[in-house]
């Protein structure tokens, strides 16, 4: 698989990513450390123990990542549950929808990362 | 010199994007990371030097972007190191907080390589420019006079050298310039004269005689008289010395050539017109001229020459204000009468030794070593020295050592300490942090500031014991500590460094000999000097409180001795020390005077007799046979009463009860006053 393909299949701007780091080679060797961050982890388990301001941070962490890399699929959806988290004191049923998505996104993506490494 | 990288600290607590930044600023830059705050704030308290430029992020965990900004703020760190803010945050509103903070520049997400490149080396140059731009500035200004005045200095040294003069005259012109100089901006501005100009004149009055270079050396320094002839050449020193200037090309609109042409021809005119070459007349000649003129005067006056032994300095004060040297601007009369004690010890202090040598040689030195950057780097890796030294000899050590910052509040450890103890090595905020608490009990942690806060720049060092967990055990530790005040005029308290030894070990085998010094050997009461000691302690400060003391001794003591041995006497003695122990309060004291002689101390609220009944009870009573008595004398404190007088009265008593019948106990009171003093024979 090449990273214009993996770019393609998990939603991301091949385009935009090779005119800001330039290299292929830079590109895959961030879209691992993506693969191998422990935001979304922190997010899981931060909102799993209701801790929203660690839940926010995280998210924030995530949607920042992903902007860096082009990843726009789940940028898009780490920045809509970063926006619901902003100032969160307590859980409700709203968030729930959009961590799946962001669940869902991530998963696509660091799955076919790792066929990158 | 190399060049070394310049240092740039990133601030994020995403580790993929100070990664990823640091990628591509690493061709051009030593990259330092900090994932929060804390971390970038005790890096910046390290190493406030190294760092050239920072990034920082605004959404961090521990302490926020803003918070660091405003804590770069207090400690000025804001002015020295520029801050680029990354965020993917968009709002205006975080913008402009991060602008008035005084962050000079933004790189929003998703990064781009040229454009964090660019925007870091533009404000890196940028800020680099404006720094080197005015320390260059500074040192060109300061380079530039000292060259003036050495080449100045060179110039005429070689006029004098040549004159056969001793080389002060030169210095004495200058500083007599200077000072009557500031003397006539005091008494008038009439000659409005800025501190450049009076600068310049003084500079230049050293040129006054440079003319004298193309007078023939046998007319220069002929010992006699000039004749007519000769006299006309020598004044033609004057014009020759104008024209000299005059003829520098491109350098007319110069002041200090302006000033230097003045002077050179000009310091021979005199006021009433009858001067030399121009015969100019009052303030037609210019002032520079006018004074300098009077300082070569009054030097070659009070100076040795070769026709001529020097005046002292009064006489030749006195002979220019006469006019026997010609005629001078009355102002400038004035100004040598107000001057002319402080001159005589200018002067002089001038004239011991060398000076105009080591002035240039001075001034020489100074140049060559004012290359600022490696005074710097040079700095620098002295510091690093100390610092490796430092780290050496703590590490080797087994003491505690600990830095406390007062803003952002944190304790700092080194690496192998906080390992040790499984703390943090940066602790930020101490008093309410659980980990360190526990280390360090929090009151007394804040007492411990407190001492620290209390202390002085000229006695900043602290010296306490407390009892520290250390490792699970609660040991006994000394802490030395020194503050560290500003050097301002009102000392700011800037923290502290210290060390925390362990002296467990002997805290706790002193407190055992004090423990054994305080006791009795044979029974562990209290012994009679510590009883004594103990119990005028509480009669000094007993606020309202009632004590009583007590004497008693044992009842046919001398039978358990003779008829059971003197082993079993001791086991009576004993006995008697258990049953004390058995029934005082904590806070009674039960002692042992010697042999079979005891006393108690107690505090009592209502009846004094019932309680002494109590006790009286338990101790007596059989003992393996032998029935233990005690008769026993008692005594209430008054108001002034102190170990000694409380102790008679007791005794007293006790006496009153043996001559009775024994095994009882009595009370004081005044019917025994009679007694009081003939019981001291017995």
């Amino acid at each position: 698989m090449t990273i214009q393909e993996c770019y393609d299949v998990i939603g991301g701007n091949y385009g935009d990513i090779v005119s800001r780091l330039r290299t292929e080679e830079r590109i895959a060797r961030f879209l691992i450390k993506v693969a191998d961050d422990k935001s979304f982890d922190l997010l899981k388990t931060s909102l799993e123990e209701r801790n929203m301001e660690e839940a926010f941070r995280a998210a924030h962490t995530l949607k920042g990542i992903c902007l860096n890399l082009s990843l726009t699929r789940l940028y898009e959806s780490a920045s809509k549950l970063t926006e619901i988290l902003r100032g969160r004191k307590d859980y409700g049923d709203d968030i729930t929808p959009l961590y799946e998505k962001v669940k869902a996104d991530y998963e696509l993506a660091v799955e076919n990362i790792n066929k990158l490494r | 010199m190399k060049q070394d990288k310049k240092t740039i600290l990133i601030v994020d607590d995403s580790e993929l994007n100070r990664a990823l930044l640091a990628d591509m600023l690493a061709d051009s830059f030593d990259i330092v990371e900090a994932e929060n705050g804390v971390e970038a704030m005790g890096i910046l308290h390290d190493r406030e030097l190294e760092i050239s430029l920072m990034l920082l992020d605004i959404v961090m965990p521990e302490m926020d972007g803003f918070e660091v900004l405003a804590a770069m703020n207090n400690l000025g760190y804001i002015k020295t190191i520029p801050v680029i803010i990354i965020s993917a945050e968009v709002g205006g509103v975080y913008i402009d907080r991060a602008y008035d903070l005084g962050a000079i520049d933004y790189i929003s997400r998703p990064f781009d390589e040229r454009t964090v490149k660019h925007r870091v080396t533009s404000n890196f140059m940028l800020t680099l420019k404006h720094k080197e731009m005015s320390e260059m500035l500074s040192s060109q200004i300061y380079e530039k006079e000292k060259d003036n005045r050495l080449m100045i200095e060179i110039l005429s040294h070689i006029v004098e050298f040549r004159n056969g003069e001793s080389g002060l005259h030169v210095l004495h012109v200058h500083a007599i310039t200077e000072m009557l100089l500031n003397e006539l901006m005091k008494q008038t501005d009439k000659y409005r004269l800025s501190n450049k100009d009076l600068r310049l004149i003084a500079n230049a009055s050293a040129l006054h005689d440079i003319g004298k270079i193309t007078i023939p050396s046998e007319i220069l320094n002929k010992p006699g008289r000039f004749t007519r002839e000769e006299f006309e050449v020598m004044k033609t020193h004057t014009t020759e010395g104008a024209k000299m200037l005059d003829d520098i090309p491109f350098r007319q609109n110069e002041l200090l050539i302006k000033y230097s042409y003045e002077i050179c021809r000009w310091h021979h005119e005199r006021y009433d017109g009858r001067g030399y070459p121009d015969g100019l007349k009052g303030d037609a000649i210019p002032i520079s001229a006018q004074v300098v003129s009077m300082a070569d005067v009054y030097d070659a006056l009070t100076a040795k020459r070769c026709y001529k032994d020097p005046f002292p300095p009064e006489v030749a004060v006195d002979m220019i204000l006469n006019g026997e040297c010609g005629e001078f601007n009355p102002v400038l009369l004035d100004c040598l009468k107000a001057i002319a004690e402080s001159l005589k010890a200018e002067l002089e202090l001038l004239s011991i030794g060398n000076v105009t040598d080591n002035g240039i040689d001075s001034t020489v030195k100074e140049i060559l070593m004012s290359d600022a950057p490696e005074v710097t780097n040079r700095s620098l890796k002295l510091l690093e020295r100390e610092r490796m030294r430092y780290k050496f000899l703590s590490d080797i050590s087994s003491e505690i050592t600990f830095e406390y910052i007062p803003v952002p509040e944190m304790i700092k450890l080194p690496d192998w300490i906080s390992e040790s103890l499984g703390i943090p090595s940066k602790i930020l905020n101490p008093s309410a942090n659980k980990e360190w608490c526990a280390i360090f009990k929090k009151e007394d942690f804040t007492q411990f500031l407190d001492k620290l806060k209390n202390t002085t720049p000229e006695n900043p060092v602290v010296v306490d014991k407390y009892l520290l967990t250390i490792g699970g055990e609660k040991k006994w530790n000394k802490i030395i500590a020194k503050v560290m005040w500003g050097e301002s005029e009102k000392p700011e308290f800037e923290g502290a460094i210290g060390k925390i030894m362990d002296i467990n070990d002997e805290t706790v085998a002193l407190e055992d000999m004090e423990e054994k010094a305080n006791k009795d050997f044979k029974t562990g009461l209290f012994n009679l000097q510590a009883a004594k000691k103990i119990i005028n302690d509480r009669l000094s400060e007993k606020k309202g409180k009632r004590y009583a003391l007590a004497v008693f001794d044992l009842d046919n003591f001398k039978r358990a001795n003779d008829d059971y041995g003197h082993l079993f006497g001791d086991e009576v003695i004993n006995e008697v020390a258990n049953r004390i122990k058995k029934n005082i309060r904590s806070n009674d004291i039960g002692a042992r005077m010697g042999g079979d002689e005891f006393i108690l101390f107690m505090e009592y609220n209502l009846g004094v007799k019932r309680q002494i009944e109590r006790i009286f009870n338990k101790l007596t009573g059989d003992y393996k046979g032998f029935y233990i008595g005690v008769s026993m004398g008692v005594a209430c404190a008054e108001s002034d009463s102190d170990y000694d007088m409380l102790f008679k009265k007791a005794d007293t008593a006790m006496y009153a009860v043996k001559r009775n019948k024994k095994c009882s106990y009595r009370l004081y009171d005044d019917s025994l006053k009679s007694l009081l003093n003939s019981s001291d024979g017995e």
